[in-house]
């Protein structure tokens, strides 16, 4: 991997002189087979002070936060609190040390109730040992008082929206006098008014002297709230300082580098006639008017933030989810697909991005898994013929530039990157037409990366219609050769050639409508 | 504190109970008259104690089929106990039973937790294993009326303020577990791990230990059962209460208690406990064969599951403002 | 970084196709084990009793096994595919009364196994189509259904019984078709061929497997999950169906409480064949040599006199144990390696 150090320059490193910071992280490395998630980063967060911590997806964020909670233990590196050195083992002990985080799927119950919510775990006690119910109650009104939450503490959670989820999520960090509080894209998926309200409170914590973490995409509210900020690329700290003293273009360079230290493809784009045609797709909830076609030999990228819809999407072309409304065209002929093996005798594939749920079969051996959608193929009258799948496994993961020990090892013994290899190869022996690629790259490691990415340009230069789902930019910009951007459910911008930047991509994601400066 | 959608499933239920006792008071008067009411209650004592046990089981997302074969061997041993010393006091009895039905219990959440084996292949096993060992201590013998001493068979009949104690003792079940299950702790931690163990961890809270405390409640629970069912029946075999277990998830099941674990309700268990009770005991005063009820339990619990389940349809991501704001 | 390092090694040229051959596989497997546990309990048997060996007294402990072992193939493949069905013994009492209903009305044997069969099969896909076309949990729906079937049966017969079957009828559970082997012993066999073909040779059987493992990847590899579960429901009753013949016709007679508790000695054959109760692995020659284990068990016991009710503790030990050793070996494995 290259140095990233070269973005630094025009930024003030490094803590500024003034109050010292309540929780500071030094050289924490955290690794998992086959990635190195976080190398030696460092992070401070001050007390009354609102820290954004910017980096594309995969840049080690969430590494991080699980760090700080008690989730992962980290290889190496110190965390220290108010100056002295700490560990958190558990969860627990994360809690118990000042450290809250609001995750952006909340975690918490949804049968119990709103004041259950807050309390589990520490409810105020009778004499007898019992839940002060009263108590609590009052105690949880006090709470949600003081974050301006109009709540009921009775409700069940699960009346509640998103919003309010994420306040009684915030009340329960006040419940246990946290210190430091993380807010793991706390806007995500809120309304306009929501989010004011969001702003607000995170007012309020900064007046209560919380140190807060503020995890977020969206610059406009980066600069809005935040009062310093930390930037993650690729699992390094490439860049910290004073929000006040650097602008949105700086951050941006930062985030995405300002050399792509990836190597891409050489590709000559060279896309033929029209072969799929997707237009007014509709669903009642995930996203609406989705509207595109796709050329062969044609790679057209989809960004958005996380929560945006393109998943949605694409499980939707696959058949997985039902349209309200829509038509999808194959070489001008209408398909109709109900179901994933009406998508795939279309000659349509997803690679999803959930491997370990959607993709791998995990528990099945590797050739098992390649021969799956094929298996129509490989056997006769539905008898199976091992020796066929086995030739087709051979193949395809040869093609892939596989590394297993066998072709019959478990495909869950393989590391991300190679079971990826093993799911696409699953995919290309049913010899598609179109593929959709999920976040093809998530999570795996470097090899791996420049491997997948190397075959979808062969798979271009093959005729295919590829599609890829992507929220890394730089691999959005070397690979594709035309980006939609969908942002809330819609198509929100389609770049290509020369308007394809990393700028326009963030902007339109985001919905930053003018270039400020 | 209840949640509103259980508290509306629990009226429906309740208002299918009143419209039962309804319809068969207009024909039969006297079903609804008090006294009949409360020997309803009194026969269906045991099941309501046992639903309230696998209540707390199934809230964790485990199941216990083993608590008839607990409550039937632990039925034979208090009762050979008694053959062997009849002067021995019916509260140390009590204390017997419900210390031998925990410790059942006890090997059931260790095998869960320690082993983290499959709740239904643990109480599979058990549940024979129980049901086995009554026969080697009995020697597949009966133990009759006469040869139980007064004192031992009378104590569950006895009558207090106008029930008798084996009613008494359901009662008390109730209460201890509507403090229990909404006031306490491990209550609350009950439905913490069967909702959502993932965040129960976060929480802080111990997903094996909850659940072997589950499993410890509710083999206390058939323990106790056990001397109550062998003292007013007055009769000990290996076959007592046969296939109990499942008219005791029936119960469960019919009063809302998601077999997914996280949801459900002491009220709910007691009127599930109640329906099959009144049913049980109105078909033969209403001049339906008994061999009617198996197949009436049976449709319930088919009901009451699909009825649950489209109650509890999960909904999809929304990601659509407009969307959001129509929910 | 290391694991990248250490596979690398093997990279960049072809991948062999096994890792181990089959037969390294099958002396490491659950199948063997239990085939030396079947070994050693006809050793104890036959030193134990002197009746033990004499060929027809091997070929009726037949009869302790071959009935519950056919439901007990398409249990496995159910339970393989993460479902299970907790009805089948009461299919079996449904089934049968619908046969000695038709008895009354005159039926013939042929139209008498086409009824059963019919019962069965709708009953079978009563249970599928709540399972798959509700989304409801198998568990539950058959504990419901388990009492709605033999609640039909008890409504129908009460504290009576069906008999008066036709002669010919008795053969599928008293006929011999050759010297000791008995039509059952030949059922068995066949089945357990047809359904070993079935779950390891066809695509339907591994589509089984891709279920148990992973439902939600396999509806994304295009599997038609509802479809194949729903069979394997229909399946189920027809194998219950079938084995209700059998008992029925072996029995001579039908009450309500025929085959009662089946269903926990079927799923416990199942378990102890080394089918994961969780579902996504196990063999049908597994739950072969488990069919023998419970018949070898059962009828060496009975030889010396050793009520059924005894018996059930050891199967219940077995079962427990069965998957307790592993797991607890393992656990003991972990420790020391810290």
């Amino acid at each position: 991997m290259l140095a990233n150090s070269q973005g630094i320059d025009n930024v003030h490193a490094h803590a500024t002189q003034g109050a010292a910071p309540v929780l500071s992280l030094e050289g924490i490395s955290k690794s998992f087979p086959g990635v190195k998630a976080l190398s030696e980063v460092a992070l401070d967060l001050y007390p009354g002070e609102v820290t954004a911590l910017v980096g594309e997806n995969g840049a080690g964020k969430s590494t991080i936060v699980k760090v700080l909670t008690g989730i992962y233990q980290p290889d190496g590196g110190r965390i220290s609190i108010n100056g002295q050195p700490v560990s958190f083992p558990t969860a627990l002990d994360a809690g118990k040390a000042g450290v809250t985080a609001i995750h952006q799927e909340t975690v918490l119950f949804d049968d119990l109730s709103v004041a259950e919510n807050i309390f589990i775990g520490h409810a105020p006690k009778t004499r007898f040992g019992l839940i002060d119910r009263a108590a609590m109650l009052r105690k949880a009104k006090d709470l949600l008082d003081r974050i301006g939450a109009q709540i009921d503490p009775k409700v069940t959670l699960k009346d509640l929206g998103i919003a309010n989820k994420h306040l009684v999520a915030i009340a329960r960090a006040l419940s246990i006098d946290a210190k430091i509080v993380i807010m793991d894209e706390p806007t995500a998926s809120l309304s306009h008014k929501e989010i004011e309200e969001t702003y607000e409170l995170v007012e309020r914590l900064k007046a209560e002297g919380k140190a807060i973490l503020f995890i977020s995409h969206k610059f406009d509210e980066i600069f809005r709230i935040a009062d310093r900020f930390t930037v993650f690329r690729d699992g390094q700290m490439v860049g910290a300082g004073k929000i006040s003293d650097v602008t949105e273009q700086d951050l941006v360079r930062l985030m995405v580098g300002r050399s792509i230290d990836q190597v891409f493809p050489e590709r000559s784009s060279n896309p033929g006639e029209e072969l799929f045609k997707v237009a007014g797709y509709c669903h009642p909830t995930e996203f609406e008017d989705i509207g595109f076609s796709l050329r062969r030999g044609e790679i057209l990228g989809f960004y958005g933030l996380v929560g945006a819809g393109r998943s949605e999407v694409m499980q939707a072309l696959f058949g997985v989810t039902k349209p309200s409304k829509g038509a999808i065209r194959i070489d001008g002929e209408i398909a109709v697909i109900r179901s994933p093996d009406e998508a795939i005798s279309h000659g349509i594939v997803y690679v999803p991005e959930d491997r370990g749920r959607q993709g791998a079969i995990k528990g099945l051996p590797i050739f098992q898994n390649v021969s799956l959608p094929s298996l129509k193929k490989t056997s006769k009258n539905g008898f199976l013929r091992l020796a066929e799948e086995f030739k087709l496994a051979r193949d395809y993961t040869q093609r892939l530039d596989l590394r297993a020990a066998a072709l019959d090892q478990d495909i869950g013994e393989l590391s991300g990157g190679n079971q990826q290899k093993v799911v696409i190869a699953k995919w290309l022996a049913t010899q598609p037409r179109v593929i959709i690629l999920d976040e093809p790259t998530k999570g795996i490691d470097i090899g791996s990366k420049a491997a997948v990415h190397e075959f979808m340009a062969e798979l271009a230069a093959e005729g295919l219609a590829v599609i890829m789902v992507s929220s890394e930019i730089p691999e959005i910009l070397g690979m594709s050769d035309r980006v939609i951007v969908m942002r809330e459910g819609r198509i929100a911008a389609e770049f290509e050639g020369g308007d394809l930047t990393p700028e326009h991509l963030v902007r339109a994601a985001a919905g930053i409508s003018e270039v400020k400066s | 504190m209840i949640p509103s959608l259980i508290k509306s499933r629990e009226g429906i239920l309740a208002a299918a109970i009143l419209a039962l006792l309804l319809v068969i008071s207009t024909r039969f008067p006297a079903f609804a008259a008090p006294k009949n009411l409360a020997n309803v209650f009194n026969d269906t004592a045991p099941l309501i104690i046992l639903a309230l046990g696998q209540m707390a089981v199934i809230l964790t997302r485990c199941i216990d089929l083993s608590v008839a074969a607990n409550l039937a061997l632990t039925g034979m041993v208090v009762a050979m106990l008694n053959t062997a010393m009849p002067d021995l006091p019916v509260p140390m009895i009590l204390l017997i039973a419900i210390g031998f039905g925990t410790l059942m219990g006890l090997v059931n959440g260790l095998l869960v937790w320690k082993l983290d084996i499959p709740p239904i292949v643990v109480t599979l096993g058990t549940m024979t294993i129980y049901r086995g060992i009554i026969f080697v201590i009995s020697g597949g013998e009966w133990i009759n009326a006469h040869e139980m001493s007064p004192a031992f068979k009378a104590f569950p009949r006895e009558v207090i303020l106008g029930l008798p104690v084996l009613s008494w003792m359901a009662i008390l079940v109730v209460v201890g577990f509507i403090i229990l299950v909404g006031r306490s702790p491990l209550g609350r931690a009950f439905y913490a791990v069967g909702g959502n163990p993932h965040a129960a961890v976060y929480t802080g809270i111990n997903v094996g230990r909850t659940q072997c405390a589950a499993f410890i409640l509710s083999g206390a629970l058939a323990g106790l059962t056990g001397y109550l069912w062998v003292a007013r029946y007055a009769v000990a075999y290996v076959d007592i209460a046969g296939g109990f277990e499942l008219e005791v998830v029936a119960a469960c099941v019919i009063g809302g208690i998601s077999i997914a674990g996280g949801i459900g309700s002491v009220g709910g268990a007691l009127l599930g406990a109640l329906f099959l009770g009144i049913v049980k005991n109105a078909l033969p005063v209403v001049n339906i064969s008994p061999f009617w009820q198996l197949a009436i339990s049976g449709s319930a619990i088919i009901i009451a599951v699909a009825f649950n389940a489209t109650s509890n349809r999960t909904k999809g991501r929304v990601i659509l403002k407009k969307a959001e704001h129509a929910l | 970084m290391s694991l990248a390092s250490s596979t690398s090694q093997v990279s960049g040229r072809q991948i062999p196709d096994r890792l181990r051959s089959p037969l390294q596989r099958f002396l490491t497997s659950w199948e063997l084990l239990l085939l030396g546990v079947a070994v050693a309990v006809f050793i104890i048997n036959s030193f134990a009793s002197p009746y033990f060996l004499d060929p027809w007294n091997l070929s009726d402990a037949t009869f302790n096994f071959t009935e519950k072992a056919l439901i007990a193939f398409a249990m496995a493949l159910l339970i393989i595919s993460g479902e299970i069905d907790l009805s089948v013994a009461s299919i079996i009492a449904l089934v049968s009364t619908a046969m000695g209903f038709a008895v009354q009305l005159g039926a013939d044997t042929s139209i008498l196994v086409l009824i059963g069969l019919g019962v069965g099969l709708a009953c079978g896909a009563f249970n599928g189509f709540l399972v798959t076309g509700f989304g409801l949990p198998s568990i539950v729906v058959t504990i419901g259904t388990m009492s709605l079937f033999r609640g039909i049966s008890y409504i129908v017969l009460g504290d009576k019984a069906y008999t008066g079957y036709p002669s010919d009828f008795a053969f599928f559970g008293q006929g011999y078709v050759w010297w000791v082997i008995s039509f059952e012993l030949v059922l068995f066999a066949v089945m357990a061929i047809l359904f070993a073909i079935l779950l390891h040779r066809t695509n339907f059987g591994r589509a089984v497997y891709v279920i148990g493992n992973n439902p939600v990847g396999a509806l994304f590899s295009g599997i038609r999950v509802s479809r194949v579960k729903f069979t394997l429901f229909l399946l189920t009753g027809l194998m219950s169906a079938v084995a209700a013949i059998c008992l029925t016709s072996r029995l001579g007679a039908t009450r309500p409480s025929i085959a009662f508790g089946w269903e926990l000695e079927v799923v416990t054959m199942v378990v102890l064949g080394g089918i994961s109760i969780l579902g996504g692995s196990g063999t049908i020659p597994g739950v072969v040599i488990a069919a023998f284990v419970m018949g070898m068990v059962t009828f060496g016991f009975g030889l010396l006199n050793v009520p059924g009710i005894v018996m059930s503790i050891f199967i219940g030990l077995l079962l427990i144990a069965v998957i307790a050793l592993p797991r607890i070996a393992r656990q003991l494995l972990a420790r020391r390696r810290t």
